[in-house]
């Protein structure tokens, strides 16, 4: 059997690497790099641990997220591959990378603001202006606090009247 | 059940919470009022089984560690988060008597939502502060989803309890049904008070006058008047449950009791 990769001399940099090739099911513009779900990456003779956590408790995305990862290992010669899931410490949108944020506009999604990790319980208090991906207006406003999925919320934009997606605060 | 740790009792307290309450909100999944709203009682629905299933993971594991026998074990004889979900029956499942009450109407929903959300914020907060180590990563995490899910409800509490005649006497209805539940969910069944002295959880009695303070400044906003101290049914904690819970457990259940181990 031909591999790709010798395990036993693979760097924890080139599996960060091979991981780019993951992308969320859900949002498959980012990859879980970028979404920053990936928390740990251990290599010990040969054996290789990827530490994940979910975004949200309930993400049905996870499940497929570790079929892949294991996948895209394996095509790269990787068998003896490990997948452990964390929660703690909680995942926030602070993990999401510059680049996953201009991934985000570039794909019609508003990425998370960098004030809004914490959601506020002050009631009818709307988030800072969100800008919208399309025209990259200020002038929106939110039409749900849920979304396609359970990261995402529901913005309108006043100017050019296209809803678009909002990575919520978390 | 009794020869079981308060640890695997309280664990599954939470667990069967969290599924009972997120499976009732995934009842209105395709008949929202609005498509929105749909979608976010179904996005609440799904944060509160994802919770319930790392509980479940959790006391899953504790169960097959203490190797008595007590729960049911799923196809391969270990005790599983399905095999706990789906194989035990009404007077196992431990949730409170609110999140087991049907849907009744929107107004009624919402209402169990900010109940039990207001309530979650803290207990959550208290197993992350707490001294086990996966209950504190699981409250942690759930931590987040609780306030969201606060603010939401808090929302349309008042909006609907502020809103037309209809919407009020609505939520006025909704709150008279549900009001007689909502003392149980302070009062502490034995594992509760065993995971408080063991530094897990926090003292249901401090979280208490949180939760009225929460309930009573929606209320205020809301124009509903906060009902009398009166007398409160409990009894869910322990595995005695109103007629409701039979039919949640006889739709969730019935799969895997005709046909064992089934997947798709």
């Amino acid at each position: 059997m031909e591999s790709k990769h010798d395990s036993k001399a693979i760097s924890v940099e080139e599996i960060r690497s091979l991981l780019k090739e993951v992308n969320d099911p859900e949002v498959p513009v980012l990859s879980i790099l970028d979404l920053g779900i990936v928390r740990d990456i251990k290599v010990t003779d040969g054996a290789v641990e990827v530490v994940i956590t979910p975004t949200y408790s309930g993400c049905p995305a996870m499940d497929m997220i570790r079929m892949q990862i294991k996948a895209v290992l394996d095509q790269h010669g990787l068998d003896n591959v490990r997948i452990t899931t964390v929660l703690s410490p909680a995942w926030t949108t602070e993990w999401m990378s510059r680049e996953g944020k201009d991934k985000l506009r570039a794909y019609g999604i508003a990425p998370p603001t960098p004030l809004q990790q914490v959601c506020h319980t002050k009631l009818f208090h709307r988030e800072e202006a969100i800008q919208c991906p399309h025209c990259l207006s200020y002038h929106t406003s939110l039409i749900s606090e849920f979304g396609s999925t359970a990261c995402k919320a529901l913005y309108r934009c006043e100017d050019c009247k296209e809803p678009f997606d909002y990575f919520k605060c978390h | 059940m009794s020869s079981s740790t308060p640890l695997i009792q309280y664990t599954l307290h939470l667990a069967d919470d969290t599924l009972i309450l997120g499976h009732r909100n995934s009842e209105w999944t395709g008949h929202g009022p609005i498509l929105e709203q749909d979608i976010a009682i179904s996005n609440i629905a799904l944060d509160l089984i994802g919770q319930a299933r790392n509980f479940y993971q959790y006391a899953a594991k504790l169960a097959n560690e203490q190797s008595k026998n007590i729960y049911p074990p799923g196809l391969n004889g270990s005790v599983t988060e399905d095999s706990l979900a789906y194989l035990r029956d009404g007077w196992d499942f431990r949730n409170s008597l609110l999140v087991e009450q049907a849907n009744g109407d929107w107004a009624k929903t919402i209402l169990r939502q900010f109940f039990c959300s207001a309530h979650q914020v803290d207990l959550y907060e208290g197993l992350a502060a707490g001294s086990d180590k996966m209950l504190s990563a699981v409250g942690a995490k759930a931590y987040k989803e609780a306030l969201y899910h606060l603010r939401w409800s808090s929302e349309w509490v008042i909006r609907l309890g502020d809103g037309t005649e209809e919407s009020h006497a609505r939520m006025k209805k909704a709150l008279e049904e549900l009001w007689k539940f909502t003392g149980e969910l302070y009062t502490p069944a034995s594992y509760e008070l065993w995971a408080t002295g063991a530094g897990i959880a926090a003292d249901l009695s401090q979280l208490r006058p949180r939760w009225e303070e929460r309930v009573k400044d929606v209320f205020d906003e809301a124009g509903l008047s906060h009902p009398a101290a009166g007398w409160m049914q409990t009894g869910g904690k322990e595995g005695r449950h109103t007629e409701q819970l039979g039919y949640i457990l006889a739709e969730m259940q019935f799969l895997q009791r005709a046909y064992p181990g089934c997947e798709w």
